[in-house]
């Protein structure tokens, strides 16, 4: 299944990109997908225990199956205000 | 000079955010415009404008970017609303948050807060703003004298019971 990344702040800064698109097996979770990213990227491992995601514009646990078409953000800590 | 009345209906979006310079009265039209006047007959408003900051941490602050996840920053805002309504029920709340660059004294978030009574309002407001720190997707690249960083704050976790507590203990010292 091709699901959409969206990244913000500094993990987009460490990924260079703001918008992804990858290939993940069928039972793939969020956590499943932020572990690829983190294989590309290891400057992102540090936010593995303070990342929060986004499923399709609602917010997520790191568990959560994903679906074909999926749009998963990830987060680093916010600071908004 | 004509005075102004807040319980008639005007518009304006109640949850925003934008590029555009924030302004005390709009947010506080916003919030008349969602008041059910029947219901709930407002007595008190309050408002709170938060404002980048010259100093943060011994840096010199030269000007901020504030980045969000627009749409979840809308739904965020709601959710808190939501939450604040369940604390204080004839609360209405209004948030507008600013993104992109912003100078030194620029209004960076505007929250107001109708209710029929001040203490409700007041801690509302206050309670808005600890949330919105907790769990809205927004974000500040600090830019300042010799150099520049990502601020992070909080882990965005709505359903942290313990977090939303915490909101509440601040708004009712």
């Amino acid at each position: 299944m091709r699901v959409t990344v969206r990244l913000f702040a500094r993990l987009r800064d460490i990924a260079g990109a703001t918008e992804l698109e990858r290939e993940l097996p069928v039972g793939a979770t969020a956590r499943t997908l932020w572990d690829a990213l983190t294989t590309e990227h290891a400057a992102l491992s540090p936010y593995r225990d303070s990342v929060s995601t986004a499923v399709n514009e609602e917010y997520a646990k790191m568990d959560t199956p994903l679906a074909d078409g999926d749009d998963v953000a990830f987060l680093p800590p916010v600071s908004g205000g | 000079m004509e005075s102004r009345c807040y319980t008639r209906k005007m518009d304006g979006a109640r949850f925003l955010v934008t590029q555009d310079p924030l302004e005390t009265e709009r947010v506080i039209q916003a919030v008349a415009s969602a008041v059910d006047e029947a219901a709930a007959p407002t007595g008190a408003m309050t408002s709170f404008l938060g404002l980048v900051r010259a100093e943060n941490l011994g840096r010199r602050v030269l000007r901020l970017e504030y980045e969000a996840y627009d749409p979840l920053a809308v739904k965020a805002f709601g959710r808190i609303s939501t939450e604040a309504e369940g604390r204080w029920p004839d609360v209405t709340l209004a948030v507008h948050h600013r993104l992109g660059r912003l100078e030194i004294g620029e209004t960076s978030v505007a929250i107001a807060a109708a209710s029929p009574h001040r203490a409700e309002a007041f801690a509302a407001c206050r309670y808005a703003i600890e949330r919105i720190k907790q769990i809205a997707p927004i974000w500040k690249h600090e830019f300042f004298e010799g150099g520049d960083v990502w601020i992070e704050g909080a882990t965005a976790d709505p359903d942290d019971e313990g977090a939303r507590e915490d909101a509440y203990r601040r708004a009712c010292v």
